[in-house]
């Protein structure tokens, strides 16, 4: 059966992901803060997002020092790269579908 | 709400997330207007002492010995360099504050990685050029100076457009093509210089503005 909706992920089946996947496909790598101030969310509720994308290896996290402040970077992995313009894909379809 | 626009709707936040990320797009259309109206006093405050019925030096006494020693703080003792320096501040100010109220109305933070990136941007053209400039006047090339504002600031804003809103590249080729038309009609430049960076911001402000902070 083809249904486009078989494509579209349920990693991204959130506005938070969607959010941090969008602003890792333009750029090379994020701060978690910057992440923090597009998305306006919480630490908490950002850090479990991008820890289910981790745990999936669509994301991949760098953690190093600003001075003596830690400075956590993410940025896309070739895998996530390719799932997430497939999700792109499927939801392109499915506006196509009824046109 | 059924599924197709679900997906449309999620596609345009997808579209809006990438911009916001990657773009400064806070600029306000204003700060392009006030910046050329600056533009534009600053040019006609200069005009007199351009064109000679004004002395640019300030103090001629001290001007010979600072010409003969090859001193750099000549330029520091003209009319024109400090005219220069005050419609730079007050255009580079008049424009912050618009953009300042834009980004604060839109709830996007000023000073962050988009903002950052598209200053270094700009800056590095700029500070190349004023090097330039800075040689030209030592070496007395006045004529050049004009044209080597709208060349760098042009190459500036065309290096900019890939970090705010893409529209600046166009304003970027016409200060470059204003530029090298100028390379020929040397001695005009306060006039080049007035349309390139009064009107043309000026005209610019007034359509970014409309197309994008019209209520």
């Amino acid at each position: 059966m083809l249904n486009p909706i078989d494509n579209l992920n349920k990693l991204f089946d959130s506005r938070v992901r969607l959010g941090i996947m969008s602003a890792l496909m333009v750029n090379d790598e994020v701060n978690f803060n910057d992440l923090k101030e597009l998305l306006q969310i919480t630490d908490g509720n950002l850090a479990s997002h991008l820890k289910a994308l981790e745990e999936n290896s669509i994301i991949k996290v760098e953690k190093g020092f600003v001075g003596r402040k830690t400075n956590t970077t993410y940025s896309i992995t070739k895998s996530g790269q390719k799932i997430f313009k497939a999700h792109i894909d499927a939801l392109e379809k499915m506006i196509r579908a009824t046109k | 709400m059924n599924e197709q626009q679900q997906s449309l709707e999620t596609l345009q936040d997808i579209k809006k997330m990438m911009e916001r990320s990657s773009r400064f797009i806070s600029l306000s259309g204003l700060s392009g207007i006030s910046a050329g109206i600056c533009a534009l006093i600053g040019a006609w405050i200069a005009h007199p002492y351009v064109f000679g019925t004004r002395d640019f030096v300030i103090h001629r006494s001290m001007a010979v010995e600072q010409a003969m020693a090859g001193d750099y703080s000549a330029i520091f003792n003209t009319w024109l360099f400090w005219i220069a320096a005050a419609t730079f501040l007050t255009a580079l100010a008049s424009a912050f504050i618009f953009t300042y109220v834009r980004s604060k109305k839109e709830g996007i933070p000023l000073w962050g990685v988009t903002a950052k990136r598209l200053l270094f941007n700009v800056s590095v053209p700029l500070l190349v050029g004023a090097i330039f400039i800075f040689r030209l006047i030592h070496f007395g090339t006045f004529g050049l100076v004009a044209p080597g504002c709208l060349l760098f600031y042009g190459l500036g804003l065309v290096n900019a457009s890939k970090y705010t809103l893409g529209e600046i590249k166009y304003l970027g080729y016409c200060q470059l093509l204003l530029g090298i038309i100028n390379l020929w009609f040397v001695g005009y430049g306060l006039y080049f210089w007035a349309f390139g960076f009064g009107v043309l911001h000026i005209l610019y402000g007034a359509y970014m503005w409309w197309k994008y902070e019209r209520d």
